[in-house]
Protein backbone atom coordinates (compact mmCIF):
# COMPACT_ATOMS: atom_id res chain seq x y z
CA UNK A 1 0.00 0.00 0.00
CA UNK A 2 1.26 3.49 -0.80
CA UNK A 3 2.26 6.03 1.83
CA UNK A 4 -0.22 7.84 4.01
CA UNK A 5 -1.69 10.64 1.97
CA UNK A 6 -3.49 13.75 3.13
CA UNK A 7 -6.13 15.32 0.93
CA UNK A 8 -6.05 19.08 1.04
CA UNK A 9 -8.68 21.46 -0.26
CA UNK A 10 -7.46 25.02 -0.39
CA UNK A 11 -9.68 27.93 -1.32
CA UNK A 12 -11.50 25.77 -3.85
CA UNK A 13 -14.08 27.76 -5.80
CA UNK A 14 -16.26 26.90 -8.79
CA UNK A 15 -18.60 29.23 -10.56
CA UNK A 16 -21.06 28.02 -13.20
CA UNK A 17 -22.16 31.16 -15.01
CA UNK A 18 -23.42 33.36 -12.21
CA UNK A 19 -23.99 30.50 -9.78
CA UNK A 20 -21.33 29.88 -7.19
CA UNK A 21 -21.46 26.11 -6.75
CA UNK A 22 -18.50 25.97 -4.40
CA UNK A 23 -16.94 28.94 -2.64
CA UNK A 24 -13.61 29.09 -0.93
CA UNK A 25 -13.67 25.54 0.39
CA UNK A 26 -10.68 24.69 2.59
CA UNK A 27 -10.18 21.59 4.69
CA UNK A 28 -7.88 18.62 5.19
CA UNK A 29 -8.70 14.93 5.13
CA UNK A 30 -6.25 12.93 7.22
CA UNK A 31 -5.25 9.31 6.79
CA UNK A 32 -6.25 6.70 9.34
CA UNK A 33 -9.78 7.95 9.89
CA UNK A 34 -13.00 7.91 7.92
CA UNK A 35 -14.05 11.44 7.01
CA UNK A 36 -17.64 12.18 6.13
CA UNK A 37 -18.35 14.90 3.59
CA UNK A 38 -21.91 15.91 4.29
CA UNK A 39 -24.41 18.33 2.94
CA UNK A 40 -27.88 18.45 1.44
CA UNK A 41 -28.45 17.75 -2.24
CA UNK A 42 -27.07 20.52 -4.37
CA UNK A 43 -24.67 21.75 -1.70
CA UNK A 44 -21.68 21.26 -3.98
CA UNK A 45 -20.36 17.93 -2.69
CA UNK A 46 -20.10 16.22 -6.06
CA UNK A 47 -18.68 19.31 -7.75
CA UNK A 48 -16.02 19.55 -5.02
CA UNK A 49 -15.10 15.89 -5.43
CA UNK A 50 -14.97 16.22 -9.22
CA UNK A 51 -12.61 19.17 -8.88
CA UNK A 52 -10.47 17.10 -6.50
CA UNK A 53 -10.31 14.38 -9.17
CA UNK A 54 -9.41 16.65 -12.06
CA UNK A 55 -12.72 16.10 -13.85
CA UNK A 56 -13.91 19.66 -13.29
CA UNK A 57 -11.54 22.60 -13.53
CA UNK A 58 -11.81 24.89 -10.49
CA UNK A 59 -12.44 28.59 -11.03
CA UNK A 60 -9.81 29.16 -8.36
CA UNK A 61 -8.10 27.30 -5.54
CA UNK A 62 -6.61 23.82 -5.44
CA UNK A 63 -7.35 20.33 -4.20
CA UNK A 64 -4.44 17.93 -3.90
CA UNK A 65 -3.33 14.53 -2.67
CA UNK A 66 -0.24 15.08 -0.54
CA UNK A 67 0.41 18.25 -2.49
CA UNK A 68 -0.06 16.69 -5.95
CA UNK A 69 -3.06 17.47 -8.15
CA UNK A 70 -4.90 14.39 -9.46
CA UNK A 71 -3.96 15.19 -13.07
CA UNK A 72 -0.28 15.13 -12.09
CA UNK A 73 -0.37 11.84 -10.18
CA UNK A 74 2.14 9.33 -11.49
CA UNK A 75 -0.22 6.41 -11.11
CA UNK A 76 -3.72 7.72 -10.40
CA UNK A 77 -5.68 4.48 -9.86
CA UNK A 78 -2.97 3.06 -7.60
CA UNK A 79 -3.02 6.26 -5.53
CA UNK A 80 -6.68 7.21 -5.37
CA UNK A 81 -9.69 4.91 -5.67
CA UNK A 82 -12.88 6.64 -6.71
CA UNK A 83 -16.52 5.71 -6.94
CA UNK A 84 -18.60 8.66 -8.08
CA UNK A 85 -22.11 7.94 -9.28
CA UNK A 86 -23.36 4.43 -9.81
CA UNK A 87 -24.17 4.84 -13.50
CA UNK A 88 -20.85 5.20 -15.31
CA UNK A 89 -21.04 1.90 -17.14
CA UNK A 90 -21.63 0.98 -20.72
CA UNK A 91 -24.82 -1.05 -20.35
CA UNK A 92 -23.64 -3.57 -22.94
CA UNK A 93 -20.35 -4.32 -21.19
CA UNK A 94 -20.03 -7.07 -18.59
CA UNK A 95 -18.79 -6.28 -15.09
CA UNK A 96 -15.53 -8.11 -15.73
CA UNK A 97 -14.93 -6.35 -19.08
CA UNK A 98 -15.69 -3.01 -17.45
CA UNK A 99 -12.94 -3.62 -14.91
CA UNK A 100 -10.60 -4.96 -17.62
CA UNK A 101 -10.95 -1.72 -19.60
CA UNK A 102 -9.83 0.46 -16.70
CA UNK A 103 -7.25 -1.96 -15.32
CA UNK A 104 -5.67 -1.91 -18.78
CA UNK A 105 -5.80 1.89 -18.97
CA UNK A 106 -4.03 2.18 -15.62
CA UNK A 107 -1.58 -0.63 -16.35
CA UNK A 108 -2.81 -2.73 -13.41
CA UNK A 109 -2.37 -6.51 -13.31
CA UNK A 110 -5.45 -8.49 -14.49
CA UNK A 111 -5.22 -10.59 -11.32
CA UNK A 112 -6.70 -7.65 -9.41
CA UNK A 113 -9.99 -8.02 -11.30
CA UNK A 114 -11.02 -11.36 -9.80
CA UNK A 115 -9.80 -10.17 -6.44
CA UNK A 116 -11.92 -7.02 -6.34
CA UNK A 117 -14.95 -8.81 -7.82
CA UNK A 118 -14.73 -11.29 -4.97
CA UNK A 119 -14.19 -8.53 -2.44
CA UNK A 120 -17.42 -6.73 -3.33
CA UNK A 121 -19.35 -9.97 -3.82
CA UNK A 122 -19.87 -9.72 -7.59
CA UNK A 123 -17.99 -12.85 -8.69
CA UNK A 124 -21.13 -14.70 -9.72
CA UNK A 125 -22.35 -11.74 -11.79
CA UNK A 126 -19.01 -10.96 -13.43
CA UNK A 127 -20.03 -12.04 -16.94
CA UNK A 128 -23.38 -10.26 -16.87
CA UNK A 129 -23.87 -6.98 -18.68
CA UNK A 130 -23.92 -4.01 -16.33
CA UNK A 131 -27.08 -2.67 -17.99
CA UNK A 132 -29.11 -5.30 -16.13
CA UNK A 133 -27.61 -4.56 -12.74
CA UNK A 134 -29.64 -3.36 -9.78
CA UNK A 135 -28.64 -0.16 -8.01
CA UNK A 136 -26.90 -2.15 -5.29
CA UNK A 137 -24.91 -4.17 -7.82
CA UNK A 138 -23.90 -0.98 -9.62
CA UNK A 139 -22.65 0.44 -6.34
CA UNK A 140 -20.61 -2.70 -5.78
CA UNK A 141 -19.16 -2.54 -9.27
CA UNK A 142 -18.28 1.10 -8.69
CA UNK A 143 -16.53 0.15 -5.48
CA UNK A 144 -14.72 -2.68 -7.27
CA UNK A 145 -13.35 -0.12 -9.79
CA UNK A 146 -12.24 2.08 -6.91
CA UNK A 147 -10.32 -0.80 -5.33
CA UNK A 148 -8.62 -1.98 -8.55
CA UNK A 149 -5.33 -0.25 -7.86
CA UNK A 150 -5.24 -1.03 -4.11
CA UNK A 151 -5.10 2.73 -3.47
CA UNK A 152 -4.10 4.47 -0.25
CA UNK A 153 -6.89 6.99 -0.69
CA UNK A 154 -10.58 6.26 -1.21
CA UNK A 155 -13.00 8.92 -2.43
CA UNK A 156 -16.57 7.63 -2.48
CA UNK A 157 -19.65 9.65 -3.42
CA UNK A 158 -22.78 8.38 -1.66
CA UNK A 159 -21.49 4.79 -1.52
CA UNK A 160 -24.40 3.44 0.49
CA UNK A 161 -27.10 4.69 -1.90
CA UNK A 162 -29.17 1.75 -3.05
CA UNK A 163 -27.52 -0.78 -0.80
CA UNK A 164 -29.62 -3.08 1.36
CA UNK A 165 -29.10 -3.02 5.17
CA UNK A 166 -26.69 -5.91 4.93
CA UNK A 167 -24.73 -4.06 2.25
CA UNK A 168 -24.68 -0.85 4.27
CA UNK A 169 -23.40 -2.74 7.30
CA UNK A 170 -20.72 -4.37 5.18
CA UNK A 171 -19.71 -1.01 3.72
CA UNK A 172 -19.35 0.54 7.17
CA UNK A 173 -17.10 -2.24 8.37
CA UNK A 174 -15.16 -2.10 5.14
CA UNK A 175 -14.50 1.65 5.34
CA UNK A 176 -13.46 1.39 8.98
CA UNK A 177 -11.02 -1.43 8.30
CA UNK A 178 -9.52 0.51 5.38
CA UNK A 179 -9.01 3.56 7.58
CA UNK A 180 -7.54 1.38 10.33
CA UNK A 181 -4.90 0.26 7.83
CA UNK A 182 -3.81 3.87 7.57
CA UNK A 183 -5.64 4.73 4.40
CA UNK A 184 -7.37 8.02 3.78
CA UNK A 185 -11.13 7.61 3.37
CA UNK A 186 -13.45 10.41 2.25
CA UNK A 187 -17.14 9.52 2.00
CA UNK A 188 -19.83 11.92 0.91
CA UNK A 189 -23.45 11.59 1.89
CA UNK A 190 -26.56 13.66 2.25
CA UNK A 191 -27.86 11.39 4.99
CA UNK A 192 -26.08 11.82 8.32
CA UNK A 193 -27.35 8.59 9.84
CA UNK A 194 -25.92 6.55 7.00
CA UNK A 195 -22.40 7.60 7.84
CA UNK A 196 -22.94 8.29 11.55
CA UNK A 197 -21.68 4.92 12.65
CA UNK A 198 -18.75 4.81 10.30
CA UNK A 199 -17.17 8.25 10.23
CA UNK A 200 -14.80 9.80 12.75
CA UNK A 201 -14.70 13.32 11.37
CA UNK A 202 -17.19 15.27 9.35
CA UNK A 203 -17.07 18.23 7.05
CA UNK A 204 -20.47 19.72 6.37
CA UNK A 205 -21.05 22.02 3.45
CA UNK A 206 -24.11 23.96 2.54
CA UNK A 207 -24.58 26.15 -0.54
CA UNK A 208 -20.99 25.55 -1.51
CA UNK A 209 -19.54 26.72 1.81
CA UNK A 210 -18.05 24.74 4.63
CA UNK A 211 -20.25 25.19 7.70
CA UNK A 212 -18.75 22.63 10.06
CA UNK A 213 -15.54 20.74 10.35
CA UNK A 214 -14.64 18.50 13.27
CA UNK A 215 -15.35 15.25 15.03
CA UNK A 216 -18.78 13.75 15.21
CA UNK A 217 -18.82 14.28 18.97
CA UNK A 218 -18.30 17.99 18.68
CA UNK A 219 -21.03 18.06 16.05
CA UNK A 220 -23.42 16.34 18.43
CA UNK A 221 -22.55 18.74 21.21
CA UNK A 222 -22.32 21.88 19.15
CA UNK A 223 -25.84 22.14 17.87
CA UNK A 224 -24.81 24.51 15.10
CA UNK A 225 -26.29 22.13 12.60
CA UNK A 226 -29.70 20.70 13.22
CA UNK A 227 -30.10 17.05 12.51
CA UNK A 228 -33.65 16.92 11.39
CA UNK A 229 -35.85 13.89 11.45
CA UNK A 230 -39.33 12.98 12.58
CA UNK A 231 -37.65 11.29 15.47
CA UNK A 232 -35.31 13.97 16.67
CA UNK A 233 -35.20 12.79 20.28
CA UNK A 234 -33.82 9.51 19.10
CA UNK A 235 -31.16 11.20 17.05
CA UNK A 236 -30.14 13.32 20.02
CA UNK A 237 -29.56 10.26 22.08
CA UNK A 238 -27.19 8.97 19.50
CA UNK A 239 -24.48 6.62 20.71
CA UNK A 240 -21.57 7.85 22.76
CA UNK A 241 -18.12 7.56 21.20
CA UNK A 242 -17.15 4.69 23.51
CA UNK A 243 -20.28 2.81 22.62
CA UNK A 244 -19.60 3.26 18.95
CA UNK A 245 -16.10 1.97 19.23
CA UNK A 246 -17.02 -1.01 21.35
CA UNK A 247 -19.98 -2.25 19.43
CA UNK A 248 -19.94 -0.75 16.01
CA UNK A 249 -22.12 -3.50 14.62
CA UNK A 250 -25.10 -2.94 16.87
CA UNK A 251 -25.78 0.41 15.38
CA UNK A 252 -25.85 -0.91 11.88
CA UNK A 253 -27.55 -4.22 12.34
CA UNK A 254 -30.32 -4.89 9.92
CA UNK A 255 -32.88 -4.71 12.70
CA UNK A 256 -35.51 -2.23 11.65
CA UNK A 257 -35.31 0.94 13.64
CA UNK A 258 -38.21 3.31 14.04
CA UNK A 259 -36.44 5.97 11.98
CA UNK A 260 -33.11 5.36 10.50
CA UNK A 261 -32.87 8.07 7.88
CA UNK A 262 -32.29 11.42 9.45
CA UNK A 263 -31.43 14.06 6.92
CA UNK A 264 -29.34 17.12 7.45
CA UNK A 265 -31.47 20.15 7.16
CA UNK A 266 -29.86 23.07 5.39
CA UNK A 267 -31.82 25.60 7.36
CA UNK A 268 -29.59 28.65 6.93
CA UNK A 269 -30.49 30.52 10.10
CA UNK A 270 -29.14 27.67 12.17
CA UNK A 271 -25.74 27.84 10.60
CA UNK A 272 -23.21 30.14 12.20
CA UNK B 1 0.07 5.35 -24.52
CA UNK B 2 0.37 1.56 -24.87
CA UNK B 3 -1.91 1.14 -21.83
CA UNK B 4 -4.40 3.62 -23.26
CA UNK B 5 -4.39 1.76 -26.59
CA UNK B 6 -4.99 -1.58 -24.88
CA UNK B 7 -7.87 -0.03 -22.96
CA UNK B 8 -9.43 1.35 -26.15
CA UNK B 9 -9.14 -2.04 -27.88
CA UNK B 10 -10.97 -3.63 -24.93
CA UNK B 11 -13.64 -0.93 -25.04
CA UNK B 12 -14.27 -1.59 -28.71
CA UNK B 13 -14.29 -5.38 -28.53
CA UNK B 14 -16.25 -5.77 -25.27
CA UNK B 15 -19.56 -4.52 -26.67
CA UNK B 16 -21.54 -5.86 -29.59
CA UNK B 17 -21.52 -2.78 -31.81
CA UNK B 18 -18.39 -3.61 -33.83
CA UNK B 19 -19.60 -6.91 -35.21
CA UNK B 20 -23.17 -5.77 -35.78
CA UNK B 21 -21.87 -2.91 -37.95
CA UNK B 22 -19.39 -5.26 -39.62
CA UNK B 23 -22.11 -7.76 -40.57
CA UNK B 24 -24.25 -5.02 -42.12
CA UNK B 25 -21.22 -3.61 -43.95
CA UNK B 26 -20.24 -6.98 -45.42
CA UNK B 27 -23.81 -7.82 -46.42
CA UNK B 28 -24.50 -4.40 -47.96
CA UNK B 29 -21.21 -4.16 -49.87
CA UNK B 30 -21.31 -7.80 -51.03
CA UNK B 31 -24.85 -7.46 -52.32
CA UNK B 32 -24.16 -4.18 -54.14
CA UNK B 33 -20.91 -5.45 -55.68
CA UNK B 34 -22.59 -8.59 -57.01
CA UNK B 35 -25.52 -6.56 -58.32
CA UNK B 36 -23.29 -4.04 -60.12
CA UNK B 37 -21.09 -6.78 -61.58
CA UNK B 38 -24.11 -8.66 -62.88
CA UNK B 39 -25.92 -5.58 -64.15
CA UNK B 40 -23.03 -3.91 -65.98
CA UNK B 41 -21.67 -7.24 -67.17
CA UNK B 42 -24.97 -8.13 -68.77
CA UNK B 43 -25.35 -4.58 -70.10
CA UNK B 44 -21.89 -4.78 -71.68
CA UNK B 45 -22.81 -8.09 -73.31
CA UNK B 46 -25.93 -6.61 -74.81
CA UNK B 47 -24.12 -3.53 -76.12
CA UNK B 48 -21.31 -5.50 -77.72
CA UNK B 49 -23.95 -7.59 -79.51
CA UNK B 50 -25.03 -4.45 -81.34
CA UNK B 51 -22.78 -3.16 -84.07
CA UNK B 52 -21.34 0.30 -83.43
CA UNK B 53 -22.64 0.64 -79.86
CA UNK B 54 -20.28 2.18 -77.25
CA UNK B 55 -18.27 -0.44 -75.43
CA UNK B 56 -17.01 -0.57 -71.86
CA UNK B 57 -13.27 -0.19 -72.11
CA UNK B 58 -11.43 -3.23 -70.87
CA UNK B 59 -10.60 -3.18 -67.18
CA UNK B 60 -13.06 -0.40 -66.31
CA UNK B 61 -15.63 -2.55 -64.61
CA UNK B 62 -13.66 -4.45 -61.91
CA UNK B 63 -12.43 -1.28 -60.10
CA UNK B 64 -16.01 0.07 -60.02
CA UNK B 65 -17.28 -3.19 -58.54
CA UNK B 66 -14.46 -3.62 -56.02
CA UNK B 67 -14.48 0.00 -54.87
CA UNK B 68 -18.05 -0.35 -53.59
CA UNK B 69 -16.17 -1.29 -50.40
CA UNK B 70 -15.50 2.41 -49.88
CA UNK B 71 -17.98 4.08 -52.22
CA UNK B 72 -20.93 2.81 -50.17
CA UNK B 73 -19.12 1.22 -47.22
CA UNK B 74 -17.27 4.27 -45.86
CA UNK B 75 -20.18 5.30 -43.67
CA UNK B 76 -19.66 2.24 -41.42
CA UNK B 77 -16.15 3.04 -40.09
CA UNK B 78 -17.32 6.66 -39.84
CA UNK B 79 -20.19 5.62 -37.55
CA UNK B 80 -17.98 3.23 -35.58
CA UNK B 81 -15.51 6.03 -34.90
CA UNK B 82 -18.20 8.54 -33.94
CA UNK B 83 -19.90 6.06 -31.59
CA UNK B 84 -16.60 5.20 -29.91
CA UNK B 85 -16.53 8.77 -28.64
CA UNK B 86 -20.20 9.67 -28.23
CA UNK B 87 -20.99 6.52 -26.22
CA UNK B 88 -18.43 7.68 -23.64
CA UNK B 89 -20.39 10.90 -23.25
CA UNK B 90 -23.75 9.17 -23.35
CA UNK B 91 -23.01 6.51 -20.71
CA UNK B 92 -20.81 8.86 -18.65
CA UNK B 93 -17.89 6.48 -18.99
CA UNK B 94 -15.66 9.52 -19.55
CA UNK B 95 -15.53 9.72 -15.75
CA UNK B 96 -13.77 6.34 -15.21
CA UNK B 97 -11.79 6.87 -18.42
CA UNK B 98 -10.33 10.19 -17.26
CA UNK B 99 -9.83 8.87 -13.74
CA UNK B 100 -7.66 6.07 -15.12
CA UNK B 101 -5.87 8.38 -17.56
CA UNK B 102 -6.18 12.04 -16.57
CA UNK B 103 -4.19 13.20 -19.60
CA UNK B 104 -7.10 13.53 -21.97
CA UNK B 105 -5.03 13.99 -25.10
CA UNK B 106 -3.52 10.53 -24.53
CA UNK B 107 -7.03 9.04 -24.46
CA UNK B 108 -7.98 10.82 -27.68
CA UNK B 109 -4.73 9.78 -29.38
CA UNK B 110 -5.28 6.15 -28.41
CA UNK B 111 -8.84 6.29 -29.74
CA UNK B 112 -7.63 7.67 -33.08
CA UNK B 113 -5.02 4.93 -33.41
CA UNK B 114 -7.31 2.05 -32.39
CA UNK B 115 -10.23 3.22 -34.52
CA UNK B 116 -7.98 3.76 -37.56
CA UNK B 117 -6.81 0.16 -37.25
CA UNK B 118 -10.42 -1.00 -36.78
CA UNK B 119 -11.39 1.02 -39.88
CA UNK B 120 -8.61 -0.66 -41.86
CA UNK B 121 -9.92 -4.07 -40.76
CA UNK B 122 -13.41 -2.99 -41.83
CA UNK B 123 -11.82 -2.14 -45.18
CA UNK B 124 -10.34 -5.63 -45.47
CA UNK B 125 -13.72 -7.19 -44.61
CA UNK B 126 -15.52 -4.94 -47.11
CA UNK B 127 -13.03 -5.98 -49.82
CA UNK B 128 -13.55 -9.64 -49.01
CA UNK B 129 -17.24 -8.96 -49.67
CA UNK B 130 -16.89 -6.78 -52.79
CA UNK B 131 -14.14 -8.85 -54.45
CA UNK B 132 -15.33 -12.17 -53.06
CA UNK B 133 -18.77 -11.75 -54.62
CA UNK B 134 -17.97 -9.26 -57.40
CA UNK B 135 -15.14 -11.22 -59.03
CA UNK B 136 -17.05 -14.51 -59.50
CA UNK B 137 -20.06 -12.64 -60.89
CA UNK B 138 -17.83 -10.69 -63.33
CA UNK B 139 -16.25 -13.96 -64.48
CA UNK B 140 -19.70 -15.46 -64.84
CA UNK B 141 -20.85 -12.68 -67.20
CA UNK B 142 -17.61 -12.91 -69.15
CA UNK B 143 -15.72 -9.86 -67.89
CA UNK B 144 -12.09 -10.38 -66.82
CA UNK B 145 -11.99 -10.03 -63.03
CA UNK B 146 -8.59 -8.33 -63.12
CA UNK B 147 -7.22 -10.15 -60.09
CA UNK B 148 -3.94 -10.83 -61.91
CA UNK B 149 -3.50 -7.09 -62.36
CA UNK B 150 -1.21 -5.26 -59.90
CA UNK B 151 -3.34 -2.12 -60.19
CA UNK B 152 -6.33 -3.98 -58.75
CA UNK B 153 -4.31 -4.87 -55.66
CA UNK B 154 -3.06 -1.30 -55.31
CA UNK B 155 -6.67 -0.16 -55.44
CA UNK B 156 -7.50 -2.56 -52.63
CA UNK B 157 -4.64 -1.18 -50.52
CA UNK B 158 -6.00 2.34 -51.04
CA UNK B 159 -9.48 1.13 -50.02
CA UNK B 160 -8.02 -0.08 -46.72
CA UNK B 161 -6.29 3.28 -46.19
CA UNK B 162 -9.48 5.21 -46.96
CA UNK B 163 -11.50 3.14 -44.49
CA UNK B 164 -8.89 3.76 -41.77
CA UNK B 165 -9.08 7.51 -42.42
CA UNK B 166 -12.88 7.47 -42.30
CA UNK B 167 -12.85 5.83 -38.87
CA UNK B 168 -10.43 8.49 -37.62
CA UNK B 169 -12.70 11.21 -39.05
CA UNK B 170 -15.53 9.56 -37.08
CA UNK B 171 -13.53 9.89 -33.85
CA UNK B 172 -12.91 13.56 -34.57
CA UNK B 173 -16.56 14.11 -35.39
CA UNK B 174 -17.60 12.41 -32.15
CA UNK B 175 -15.43 14.76 -30.12
CA UNK B 176 -16.80 17.72 -32.04
CA UNK B 177 -20.45 16.63 -31.64
CA UNK B 178 -20.62 14.56 -28.43
CA UNK B 179 -24.39 14.16 -28.57
CA UNK B 180 -24.83 10.64 -29.92
CA UNK B 181 -28.14 11.16 -31.69
CA UNK B 182 -27.06 14.46 -33.24
CA UNK B 183 -23.79 12.92 -34.32
CA UNK B 184 -25.43 9.96 -36.09
CA UNK B 185 -28.10 12.13 -37.69
CA UNK B 186 -25.44 14.49 -39.06
CA UNK B 187 -23.35 11.58 -40.40
CA UNK B 188 -26.30 10.00 -42.17
CA UNK B 189 -27.79 13.26 -43.46
CA UNK B 190 -24.45 14.43 -44.81
CA UNK B 191 -23.16 11.21 -46.33
CA UNK B 192 -26.43 9.84 -47.69
CA UNK B 193 -28.16 13.03 -48.76
CA UNK B 194 -26.30 16.32 -48.61
CA UNK B 195 -22.96 15.30 -50.07
CA UNK B 196 -24.33 13.35 -53.07
CA UNK B 197 -26.45 16.40 -53.93
CA UNK B 198 -23.49 18.74 -53.52
CA UNK B 199 -21.28 16.52 -55.64
CA UNK B 200 -23.77 16.43 -58.47
CA UNK B 201 -24.70 20.09 -58.00
CA UNK B 202 -21.13 21.33 -58.20
CA UNK B 203 -20.22 19.25 -61.21
CA UNK B 204 -21.80 21.50 -63.84
CA UNK B 205 -19.74 24.67 -63.57
CA UNK B 206 -15.97 24.76 -63.85
CA UNK B 207 -15.12 26.52 -60.58
CA UNK B 208 -17.72 24.74 -58.42
CA UNK B 209 -16.55 21.43 -59.80
CA UNK B 210 -13.03 22.37 -58.77
CA UNK B 211 -14.28 23.01 -55.23
CA UNK B 212 -16.49 19.93 -55.25
CA UNK B 213 -13.43 17.73 -55.64
CA UNK B 214 -12.54 18.60 -52.06
CA UNK B 215 -15.77 17.26 -50.53
CA UNK B 216 -14.83 14.37 -48.22
CA UNK B 217 -16.63 11.71 -50.24
CA UNK B 218 -15.08 12.98 -53.47
CA UNK B 219 -11.64 13.01 -51.87
CA UNK B 220 -12.19 9.46 -50.69
CA UNK B 221 -13.15 8.35 -54.21
CA UNK B 222 -10.08 10.13 -55.58
CA UNK B 223 -7.89 8.31 -53.06
CA UNK B 224 -9.35 4.94 -54.01
CA UNK B 225 -9.23 5.82 -57.70
CA UNK B 226 -12.62 4.50 -58.68
CA UNK B 227 -16.20 4.77 -57.61
CA UNK B 228 -19.55 3.96 -59.02
CA UNK B 229 -20.48 7.61 -58.41
CA UNK B 230 -17.58 9.20 -60.32
CA UNK B 231 -18.01 6.72 -63.14
CA UNK B 232 -21.63 7.64 -63.53
CA UNK B 233 -20.65 11.30 -63.13
CA UNK B 234 -23.41 13.50 -64.46
CA UNK B 235 -21.56 16.81 -64.57
CA UNK B 236 -20.70 18.67 -67.71
CA UNK B 237 -17.70 20.57 -66.38
CA UNK B 238 -14.35 19.00 -67.10
CA UNK B 239 -12.06 19.25 -64.12
CA UNK B 240 -9.11 17.00 -63.48
CA UNK B 241 -9.94 14.81 -60.49
CA UNK B 242 -7.54 14.87 -57.55
CA UNK B 243 -4.58 12.53 -57.61
CA UNK B 244 -4.97 9.57 -55.28
CA UNK B 245 -2.43 10.96 -52.82
CA UNK B 246 -4.08 14.36 -52.91
CA UNK B 247 -7.41 12.72 -52.09
CA UNK B 248 -5.74 10.92 -49.19
CA UNK B 249 -4.25 14.14 -47.85
CA UNK B 250 -7.59 15.95 -48.11
CA UNK B 251 -9.29 13.12 -46.24
CA UNK B 252 -6.60 13.07 -43.55
CA UNK B 253 -6.93 16.86 -43.25
CA UNK B 254 -10.66 16.52 -42.57
CA UNK B 255 -9.86 14.06 -39.77
CA UNK B 256 -7.16 16.27 -38.29
CA UNK B 257 -9.32 19.42 -38.37
CA UNK B 258 -12.36 17.88 -36.66
CA UNK B 259 -10.20 16.05 -34.08
CA UNK B 260 -8.21 19.17 -33.19
CA UNK B 261 -11.31 21.36 -32.88
CA UNK B 262 -13.02 18.66 -30.80
CA UNK B 263 -9.95 18.22 -28.60
CA UNK B 264 -9.80 21.95 -27.92
CA UNK B 265 -13.52 22.28 -27.15
CA UNK B 266 -15.74 19.48 -25.81
CA UNK B 267 -12.89 17.14 -24.89
CA UNK B 268 -11.50 19.72 -22.46
CA UNK B 269 -14.78 20.53 -20.82
CA UNK B 270 -15.77 19.71 -17.25
CA UNK B 271 -16.99 16.14 -16.88
CA UNK B 272 -20.04 16.32 -14.64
Amino acid sequence: MPDRTTIEFSGLTKTFGTVKAVSDLSFRVEPGVVTGFLGPNGAGKTTSLRMLLGLVTPTSGTATFGGVAYRDLENPLATVGTALEASSFHPGRSARKHLEVYAAAAGLPPSRIDFVLGLVGLSTYAERRAGGFSMGMRQRLGLASALLGDPGVLVLDEPTNGLDPEGIRWMRGFLRSRAAEGRTVLVSSHVLSEVQQSVDRVIIISRGRSVFEGTLDSLERGGAVRVDSPDRRYSRRSPSPAWRRDEPRRACSSRVRPQSRSAISPSPREFP
Amino acid sequence: MIAAIRSEILKLTSVRLWWVLLLILVGYVGFTAALLAGLFGALGDQMSAQEGAPQFPDGLLPPIVYSTATAIGYVFPLILGALAVTSEFRYQTLTPTFLAQPRRSVVLGAKLVVLAVAGALYGVAALVASVGLGAPVLTLVGVPAGLDDGDTWLLMARVVLAMALWAAIGVGLGTLIPNQVASIVIVLAFTQFLEPILRVGTSFIEWTAAVGRFLPGAASDALVGASVFTSLGSGTATVEPLEWWQGGLVLAAYGAVVAVIGALTTWRRDVT
